[in-house]
């Protein structure tokens, strides 16, 4: 069975959403494929570059904005827009989680 | 010389079996009906040798798994180091020697995730089917796998026996904190196959499970994800099973057979290696025994012109060697399938009646006063 696309996740992530791998979810390189793997429970996903990037930032401090941000410094082209789907997509399929305390509307602290 | 061939990818996961030994006496256990004794188990060297070649050859996932895989006194050694060559570790366990002490040895040897079987909701009823006290051992695992900040899949597997109690299986996989829940209804393989007058679930059961689980899965999202296993002889169209024969995963059996297929030593004339005498390298890419199956080659009529061909990929190999005698043959679960009338008859037939009791699994003669 799928989730259905109703799902709460559906809609799209705000630029204060700080994300992070979700527990058990673990990015790695892998020099057999020369490829980044991200390995989770009963799964492995072959991120390409643009994706594994994005989940290299996915640190639970950085909010999305920040990381846009910092992809923009190492990328041509980044779109702000782009990198919120595809953190979209990976909340979907319960990869990467949003840390508490930073719903929607509500302020990032910044305290760092 | 095994030169890679251009259309076969390396594997991503391993199914290591690593023992047959296992305290439980379930009657849907799909290990072969002859188990592997453990005086012909792989030694530490050897397994470590498998992990290494594996990581070699892509493997990303390693599933430690059996029997119970905690009956091996090495599996700290065995999930150290599958952990320092970059693999994900799962361990696949009944939980019942799964405790604070071993369980902060396994994540401290790098263990990821572990995944729990559980029998039923009802302590009671679990334990019957088990054949042994087994349930709150099990409970009392699922808080030790929390507190240490570990992911936990539950796994369930239903038959006609429990499937009406789904609803609280999934309650109690929430109470556990489960992150992931397996219901996987019984696939008819080794022992279980030969229960499955027993075991086989009717055709009202699925249908009130069905809703049940549509409407728990709904309810979790986002909390719990549930992945549910279709009971395929109630099914129109067959499991793309293993995605594909030597497709993505090898198993290595107790013994150091290497399986494309964990019940692929059910098919007669399939000649399997084995990796005490040959590299895994060797066997993934070149052995007879994972080229008998791969791609869409091999297939007959109805698969070889049939639209879904990609997407079902034939079905089952073992399935269709055990119920019709040939393993090229289409699964027989697949309406379209000249042998589908085997799996009508054995649904009229099985799941009309009373079931008979089922037969608990034992280990022969019992060494050394047996596992548990």
């Amino acid at each position: 069975m799928t989730t259905p696309d109703s799902s709460p996740a559906a809609a799209a992530l705000p630029g204060t959403a700080v994300p992070r791998l979700r527990r058990g979810v673990r990015l790695s390189f892998d020099p057999t494929r020369d490829s980044y793997v991200l390995l989770y429970p009963e799964g492995v996903l072959l991120p390409n570059e643009t994706a594994a990037a994005v989940l290299g930032r996915c640190d639970g401090g950085a909010d999305v904005a920040t990381i846009v941000a910092s992809l923009a410094e190492d990328f041509d082209g980044v779109d702000a827009a782009q990198v919120s789907e595809l953190l979209r997509r990976l909340v979907r399929r319960r990869l990467v989680e949003i840390v508490e305390n930073t719903e929607p509307g509500e302020a990032v602290r910044g305290d760092e | 010389m095994s030169e890679p061939r251009p259309s076969v990818n390396p594997p991503l996961g391993l199914l290591a079996e690593l023992t047959h030994r296992c305290p439980l006496h379930c009657a849907y256990c799909s290990n072969p009906v002859q188990l592997v004794p453990a005086a012909d188990e792989l030694d530490t060297g050897q397994w470590r040798s498998v992990l290494d070649q594996a990581r070699q050859l892509g493997v990303l996932q390693v599933h430690l798994s059996g029997g119970e895989p905690m009956s091996r006194r090495d599996l700290p050694a065995l999930v150290e180091h599958a952990h320092a060559l970059g693999c994900y570790v799962n361990l696949v366990t009944s939980g019942l020697s799964l405790t604070d002490a071993t369980a902060t040895e396994l994540v401290a040897a790098g263990l990821d995730h572990v995944q729990l079987s559980i029998q039923d909701a009802d302590a009671r009823l679990a334990d019957v089917i088990a054949g042994v006290r087994a349930h709150e051992r099990k409970v009392a695992a699922a808080a030790v796998v929390r507190r240490l900040g570990l992911p936990l899949t539950v796994n369930a597997v239903l038959h006609r026996g429990n499937l009406d109690h789904v609803g609280a299986i999934v309650d109690l996989a929430e109470r556990m904190g489960a992150d992931r829940l397996e219901l996987a209804n019984t696939q008819f393989y080794g022992w279980a196959l030969r229960n499955r007058a027993a075991l086989l679930p009717t055709a009202a059961q699925l249908r009130a499970a069905d809703v049940v689980v549509r409407a728990a899965t709904e309810r979790l999202a986002g909390q719990m994800e549930i992945a549910y296993v279709y009971s395929d002889y109630h099914e129109r169209r067959p499991k793309p099973c293993m995605n594909g024969w030597g497709s993505r995963q090898l198993t290595v059996a107790p013994n150091g057979d290497v399986l494309p297929c964990p019940a692929a030593g059910s098919i007669e004339g399939l000649a399997l290696e084995n990796v005490r005498t040959r590299t895994l390298a060797d066997i993934w890419y070149d052995s007879s025994s994972f080229n008998a199956y791969r791609g869409t080659g091999w297939m007959r009529e109805p698969c070889r012109s049939c639209a879904f061909r990609d997407v079902d990929l034939g079905g089952c190999r073992c399935q269709a060697f055990l119920l019709t005698g040939d393993a090229a043959n289409t699964d027989p679960v697949c309406s379209l399938s000249p042998h589908r009338e085997v799996v009508d008859r054995v649904l009229s037939e099985q799941t009309a009646l009373v079931p008979p009791p089922s037969v608990p699994r034992r280990m022969p003669a019992a060494r050394n006063g047996g596992a548990s």
